[in-house]
């Protein structure tokens, strides 16, 4: 176990940043998202959460894929993807971690999605216990542990420090590097832990039922009358898709340039009235049909397709930031526990 | 407040069982106090969840674009920011008004969900509001806010009033605003434009084109969007390079220029808190001090200043604010 | 050498209405008046025609300056319409100065038939103040550069 004081984090940020990229939450206009670091900026990770979820490390929101050039009658094809260099993200916390396996079971399934594979096999997660989880929070429904997460290397804040410990062999390599950290003694971490357990406990939203959302009841949780009251006052917005750390649907798009055509592939959202489009017809026509899906995706077909593990990971990020205060906990407490009426 | 709620109960059942409209559209309460949602109530036993209190700052005034095409009268309550939008819409052809019977409830500013978190209140379990005062009562204590401190920015300069309506519910407490809403507008205007330039890379540069400020938007009711029409050559889902950022948020503003009552709605969802009205009422200053003092939706009839001119209009080249 | 030289001068887009500035141009053409080379005329049917998107897109496809020009107010072919460009571009331009975007590189002006000295010298001004900003870097799109 090793440890910081939480005023000197700035050095262990530059001990980092001098050796590899490391990305971490920083607050820019208010506003706090995983970023480089660089000298000035302002890391926060007093914040509980950052506004995009670290997914966006792997899978960014706009990530180029290739280029067409024509020159006469020959199109040229240039690879336009980026090569994908070792790298450190900071401050990751349990849920966010959680959601990289949910994303893995997606992208590092056959075919591999070699783009999204190059970026995680280059990364060393070094996540961060909550020492202060909000009423949103629902992570240890999905399993998680937010006093304990995985990672490459936890890091646990304790009384103005903050104590690190590897999880990894990629982990132990890297703290066993940095000279900025001192011995730190474990009993001082497992208090905090304790502490923590028991802030989650007491969140409203612990136990929510999820007993029925499981492949058997597909047809039934679908035809579910709650599903009109609970999507009418959807916008058809993206923002629960765009903060989600699990949602992984993309389009590919092309951007014509002044020389070409460039292809791109960018975070796309079933809330999206397009997003279903095809040449003769649109399956999902109405807002309520997309509602739907979405949350089906995430509580009943990924689940039947994925060993019952879930397409969400309780963070709570919907519950905070739908404008119009819709989330996956009411449609959880609706349509639960309702199957076999 | 509370006295107000169950008037609009009230009002709401009569209207129900008297067979006057089929639907109401009001505020339902959610799971942790200030989560509250806006709802279509069918019945009067759905109503026991009906909520009208300091956390109801959602505008419903767009959903009834929908809502008045569908079978028999839905009645809906607007506070004076949303009926400024019912208004506009009205002008705009987009509601059918024959189909809405509308209540105007007073309002004295709602509060902005994001301030909870910063003063630690975590679950609220009640809250009780004056003119100038809230109290919110959460973790067996009480929170009291002066308004200023704690009500969403469109409230903490608003200066509507409540027009016409079928009826009003008020117990005629009005909050008089103590911040001028054009402050930020021109702090940046008296800035370089090197400045100008910084704030707005800033701000912008969170922009994850969830498009929830333009779906929001009262005034944004086009069936296809242009960033949505994949003929119109600007489509796209992400902003690729910070021109798309400014680009959307430049258009988005324009588009609604001259007809955005300034609801702040726009600033109230950004999951980034971009302060997006500053935008909006960038144009509202301009339209003001160039072609006199407009204010969309505060009637039914009158021409909008961009479909509207004079033969002595200011030449563009003189329009510049500030003095950089 | 040759493209060093031209990477160097400002592009400018004009949008030039039909009837008058259009005319105008070739009024300054056939005078033999010049304006500069770097100055691209796209012509539309009255100034009325070009929506702020036309603005936005000539900046990201390069353009370093745009100016409108239409006939003057009370001249308008289709009588009204450049009144209503005169208050759009007026907020417009307003709002791209309220980003930082700096305020030279946008101009309406309003140039008739008759006015060929006009047009060259309004060009011939306008694209030396452009120049003297330099490349378009607040309203560029990178991907359009490459």
């Amino acid at each position: 176990m090793k440890k910081i004081a939480i005023k000197n984090l700035d050095l262990l940020y530059k001990e980092i940043a001098s050796a590899q990229e490391l990305y971490l939450p920083v607050k820019v206009a208010g506003a706090t998202n995983f970023k480089k670091f660089e000298d000035g900026v302002d890391v926060d990770i007093k914040s509980l959460q950052t506004v995009k979820s670290a997914k966006d490390l792997f899978f960014p929101q706009s990530e180029d894929m290739m280029e067409f050039k024509t020159s006469g009658k020959n199109i040229e094809i240039k690879d336009a993807r980026k090569q994908a260099v070792p790298f450190v993200l900071f401050g990751v916390r349990g849920c966010d971690f959680k959601s990289f396996e949910v994303l893995d079971k997606v992208f590092l399934a056959e075919p591999v999605d070699t783009m999204y594979k190059a970026k995680r096999d280059a990364v060393t997660v070094i996540t961060l216990a909550c020492n202060n989880p909000e009423s949103s929070c629902f992570c240890k429904v999905f399993g998680v542990d937010a006093s304990n997460p995985k990672g490459d290397i936890q890091a646990t804040i304790a009384n103005e420090e903050m104590f690190f410990e590897a999880l990894t062999e990629k982990g132990s390599e890297l703290l066993s590097k940095l000279t900025c950290l001192e011995d730190g003694d474990a009993k001082k971490v497992e208090d905090e832990k304790a502490e923590i357990v028991k802030k989650i406990d007491a969140l409203p939203f612990v136990n929510l039922d999820l007993s029925d959302f499981k492949g058997e009841n597909l047809m039934k949780l679908f035809d579910r009358p709650e599903w009109e009251e609970l999507s009418k006052a959807c916008l058809g917005c993206g923002t629960c898709t765009f903060v989600c750390p699990t949602c992984q649907c993309f389009d590919i798009r092309d951007f014509e340039t002044n020389a070409g055509v460039k292809r791109f592939r960018c975070w796309d959202s079933c809330m999206y009235s397009d997003f279903t489009k095809m040449a003769a017809e649109n399956p999902r026509k109405t807002q309520m049909q997309r509602y739907r899906q979405r949350f089906m995706h995430k509580l009943c077909y990924f689940p039947s397709n994925n060993d019952g593990e879930y397409g969400c990971v309780g963070c709570g990020r919907c519950v905070k930031k739908c404008p119009q205060s819709l989330n996956i906990v009411k449609v959880i407490k609706k349509i639960g526990g309702k199957i076999n009426d | 407040m509370q006295r107000i709620e169950s008037m609009m109960i009230e009002k709401a059942k009569a209207l129900l069982s008297s067979g006057e409209v089929n639907r109401v559209l009001g505020w339902k309460k959610g799971e942790l106090g200030f989560d509250v949602e806006p709802c279509v109530f069918t019945s009067e036993d759905s109503l026991k969840d009906f909520v009208y209190n300091a956390f109801c700052g959602a505008n419903l005034s767009k959903y009834l674009v929908g809502e008045t095409k569908k079978e028999g009268k839905i009645l809906v309550f607007l506070k004076p920011c949303d009926s400024y939008s019912f208004n506009q819409l009205i002008k705009e052809h987009r509601i059918n008004k024959d189909n809405v019977y509308t209540v105007g409830v007073e309002c004295q500013g709602k509060v902005d969900n994001s301030k909870l978190k910063e003063n630690g209140i975590e679950i609220v379990d009640g809250v009780v509001e004056t003119v100038e005062e809230v109290t919110i009562k959460a973790n067996g204590k009480d929170y009291a806010f002066k308004k200023d401190e704690i009500v969403l920015g469109k409230c903490s300069v608003c200066e509507k009033k409540l027009l016409s309506y079928d009826e009003v519910i008020s117990i005629n407490e009005k909050r008089t605003p103590s911040i001028d809403r054009f402050e930020m507008v021109k702090k940046l205007e008296s800035m370089t434009a090197d400045e100008r330039y910084a704030f707005w890379k800033d701000q912008l540069s969170n922009c994850i084109r969830c498009n929830a400020c333009r779906n929001v938007c009262p005034a944004c009711t086009c069936t296809k969007c242009v960033f949505d029409n994949d003929n119109s050559g600007i489509a796209s889902k992400a902003n690729s390079d910070s021109f798309e950022e400014k680009m959307f948020h430049i258009i988005r503003a324009f588009h609604v220029a001259g007809r955005c009552t300034d609801c702040g709605e726009c600033s109230r969802v950004c999951p980034q808190h971009i302060p997006l009205h500053l935008l909006n009422r960038k144009f509202i200053s301009d339209i003001n001090r160039l072609y006199g003092e407009y204010q969309a939706g505060e009637d039914t009839e009158s021409k909008g200043p961009l479909t509207n001119f004079t033969k002595g209009d200011a030449e563009p080249s003189e329009v510049f604010g500030g003095n950089n | 050498m040759q493209e060093i030289n031209n990477a160097k001068k400002p592009l400018i887009v004009a949008f030039c209405c039909n009837w008058c500035s259009y005319a105008g141009a070739d009024l300054a053409g056939s005078s033999r008046l010049s304006y500069p080379a770097e100055v691209k005329i796209i012509r539309v049917p009255c100034s009325c025609r070009v929506n702020p998107m036309f603005v936005l897109k000539a900046f990201q496809r390069g353009a370093d300056g745009v100016i409108l020009c239409g006939c003057h107010p009370g001249d308008c072919h289709y009588t009204t319409g450049n009144y209503y460009t005169r208050r759009r571009m007026s907020l417009l331009f307003s709002m791209l100065d309220y980003l930082g975007i700096e305020r030279e590189r946008t101009r309406v002006e309003w140039v008739s038939a008759a006015e060929g000295a006009k047009f060259s010298a309004v060009m011939n001004d306008f694209a030396s103040k452009v120049a003297s900003l330099g490349e378009n870097k607040r309203l560029e799109d990178l991907r359009c550069k490459e």
